[in-house]
């Protein structure tokens, strides 16, 4: 079976190992992710002010595209799929502003998308007890930190991804593949997002608290869904490191990496070269390569 | 109607809490027959898990007691404890209630209340009434002062009635009152008035996800930091955490958990939360000279009588710490409980390192007031509470005639409108007899 892909600016750039390995790991699993055609940016936020219709306009776009390719939209960017999903609802469930839309992008699209992260695929279409079954290299003994961030959660009644408060859907996830998925208080805590750009502190601290209670819950690694936390958890943990020398770095992985590793693919094809916080070591020392 | 067609001058209470008993007092010194109906095995309701009561700070069961024994003893009052109405059928001036008297495997004719059956019982579990913080025995009354003091098995929680041994209780028992084989029965009652006071519930605290889903054991709710500061409570009136019974020296109360939350929970306002919240803090003072408490409120509505001034007084020389905010998120820290709030006042955000966490949840119905009123033939709002005949000026009047409401299954009270409300109710029903 296909699934119509999405896959984003950033999985082409910054987060090639996310999209390469998701696409393998598709192939492994019975399925195939279909690049939708002439996609652009999604926006990269779902705008603020109600009245702010051109932000919507380029993940309209992107979504009328796909309705025209298909029935359902598959993303991997948490992210993305936040300002896609949530453009999808407000489409099929305001008529006034899907009427100013259409007329923009001059298409005539309503809304009946169904928008699936990557993660729902798993667990609804193939299945968690499926998918533990299908691993080859169990990822035994490795502590996993699940951290979902804000966006595939956010507002709750319009993502409807897992509990509001509780989810554990990524963990689930984690433990079929094998490996041990810690809880930690800070799971469902916001990155610090595009602070990174304007006020760089800022998101210097949300990422060290979260990796420190992270740490001091017990984990090993922290997996991700999203490159905005990637880049905020993995790529700034030099920073953290020079604020606070006795800080301990952690690998981050993207969930289709270790999903990837469980599934028995060659680790030299994971793109652990654009991890920041090098993993190989802690693989090694679990037993994983 | 009565045998030859009179209009019978006799009344039921349903529910033994406060209102229930203020209004079965009531009839029964008016000179009316009363059958106080309660599903517990004895009466006093929520009152008498309170410790003590806002604004006079009153031990709830001193004031409590006298009433309950009042209404044990009144030679017009007649204690149907343990039942709950299984069926109503009539009118105004003749219903006949149908009323399953639950079994208490007990032979409560003979048990003279020793309570030696409690003692030696060797099967202990969370204590219902001590909000699951205390251990309660199978076979148990729910507090020492109970009326009537007799107890029951509980056969969930039975040696006996789980894998058919122990028979402690029977051994024990010097009055062979001990009755394994007991079965539910049923009787009818025949009244002319019918008075439903069957109070309130509160709405879980695992509702609330992001206070810890009840999963972290020291994030209690209102009534339980009421046992614990009662000396009939799980610690005998000391204030020590679930978790490891230790002195907590940061508590943290909040508010409208639950109340005035119409996208989530419930839209009203619970009424007596922030009197009781400013109460816990000024009790919590009282017993933990060093400790710090703080609330977390929204408003603060403190309109009866005293009330005020009570929280005032909190405030400015108990040192009770109020924030204006709410809290978004409550998680377990080592041995701590991190808080995180805002103060909208100053518009920082809080984090307080607490040693305990107390949630005023909202006040709901009963689960089956529902149910109840279906059988008596009221409304109940949306809510589950029931329905009065008309907001402002027939307060304690239902749709039925003959049938009157009193206390928390009307709405939140406090205990003194609720006892106001039942003191109506009774004089409702001596005017509808007196006309007849």
């Amino acid at each position: 079976m296909d699934y119509l892909y999405f896959p984003g600016c950033t999985l082409y750039t910054k987060a090639k190992n996310f999209d390469q390995t998701a696409r393998n790991c598709s192939l492994l699993l019975g399925f195939e992710l279909k690049e939708l055609k002439n996609w652009t940016c999604c926006g990269a936020t779902f705008p603020l002010a109600t009245d702010n219709i051109m932000a919507l306009l380029p993940p309209s776009r992107i979504l009328a595209t796909a309705r025209e390719e298909g029935t359902a939209l598959t993303t991997l960017c948490a992210v993305c799929f936040n300002v896609i999903k949530r453009t999808n609802r407000l489409i099929k469930e305001d008529g006034e502003k899907r009427d100013k839309i259409n007329n923009f992008i001059e298409k005539n699209y309503q809304g009946d998308l169904q928008i699936l992260h990557y993660l729902e695929i798993l667990k609804q279409n193939v299945g968690f007890s499926q998918l533990k079954e299908k691993t080859r290299k169990p990822l035994a003994g490795l502590k996993a930190a699940a951290y979902y961030g804000c966006m595939l959660l956010r507002p709750f009644e319009e993502m409807e991804f897992d509990d509001k408060e509780k989810p554990t859907l990524f963990e689930d996830f984690l433990e079929a593949l094998g490996a041990k998925a810690i809880e930690f208080p800070y799971k469902i805590e916001c990155c610090g997002s595009f602070q990174s750009v304007g006020s760089p502190e800022v998101a210097t601290e949300c990422a060290y608290k979260i990796l420190s209670s992270a740490l001091k819950n017990g984990a090993e690694a922290m997996v991700s869904t999203c490159p905005m936390c990637t880049f905020n958890i993995d790529h700034k943990q030099s920073d953290i490191k020079q604020k606070y020398s006795d800080f301990k770095p952690i690998p981050v992985f993207y969930f289709t990496q270790l999903l990837g590793m469980a599934m028995g693919l060659d680790y030299q094809t994971l793109g652990f070269e654009q991890n920041a916080v090098d993993p190989l070591p802690l693989l090694k020392e679990k037993g994983l390569l | 109607m009565g045998e030859n067609g009179a209009f019978i001058k006799r009344a039921m209470v349903i529910g033994g809490g406060i209102a229930g008993i203020s209004a079965s007092i009531d009839l029964g010194n008016g000179g009316y027959e009363v059958v106080l109906v309660e599903k517990l095995p004895s009466i006093g309701g929520r009152m008498l898990q309170l410790s003590e009561t806002f604004p006079t700070l009153d031990c709830a069961q001193c004031t409590l007691t006298p009433k309950t024994v009042e209404t044990g003893q009144h030679p017009h009052i007649k204690l149907l404890t343990y039942s709950e109405v299984d069926s109503v059928q009539g009118k105004a001036g003749d219903f006949r209630v149908r009323i399953r008297r639950k079994a208490t495997y007990v032979d409560w004719e003979k048990c003279t209340g020793c309570g030696l059956c409690q003692q030696k019982c060797p099967s202990k579990n969370p204590s219902e009434f001590d909000r699951a913080m205390g251990l309660g025995k199978a076979i148990h009354t729910l507090s020492p002062q109970a009326v009537p003091n007799k107890p029951v098995i509980n056969p969930a929680h039975c040696r006996y009635f789980k894998e058919k041994k122990c028979r402690v209780c029977e051994k024990i028992c010097p009055v062979g009152a001990i009755d394994y084989e007991q079965q539910d029965r049923f009787v009818e009652e025949r009244v002319g008035a019918i008075i439903t006071a069957v109070g309130f519930d509160l709405i879980p605290k695992e509702s609330f996800g992001e206070y810890g889903y009840g999963d972290i054991p020291d994030v209690i709710d209102g009534l339980a930091f009421e046992r614990l500061n009662s000396a009939s409570g799980p610690t005998t009136g000391e204030i020590r955490r679930p978790s490891d019974g230790k002195i907590p020296k940061e508590v943290v109360f909040i508010q409208c958990t639950g109340s005035r939350d119409p996208e989530r929970y419930m839209p009203y306002c619970s009424r007596v939360c922030c009197m009781y919240t400013a109460k816990h803090a000024r009790l919590y003072k009282h017993k933990v000279h060093d400790g710090q408490a703080y609330i977390f409120y929204m408003d603060i509505r403190s309109t009866g009588k005293g009330y005020e001034e009570f929280i005032q007084q909190g405030m400015e020389e108990e040192g009770t710490l109020y924030l204006r905010g709410r809290v978004s998120r409550i998680f377990r820290d080592g041995e701590k409980i991190m808080v995180w709030g805002v103060d909208t006042l100053t518009g920082k955000k809080v984090e307080i390192s607490a040693d305990m966490v107390v949630l005023a949840t909202a006040i709901v119905s009963q689960r089956d007031t529902k149910d109840l009123a279906g059988k008596l033939g009221i409304k109940t709002d949306e809510y589950g509470f029931l329905t009065e005949a008309q907001r402002k000026l027939r307060p304690v009047e239902t749709d039925v005639e003959g049938i009157y409401i009193a206390g928390c299954a009307q709405g939140p009270k406090d205990i003194a409108d609720a006892v106001a409300h039942a003191n109506a109710a009774a004089s409702k029903v001596q005017g509808l007899f007196a006309r007849h």
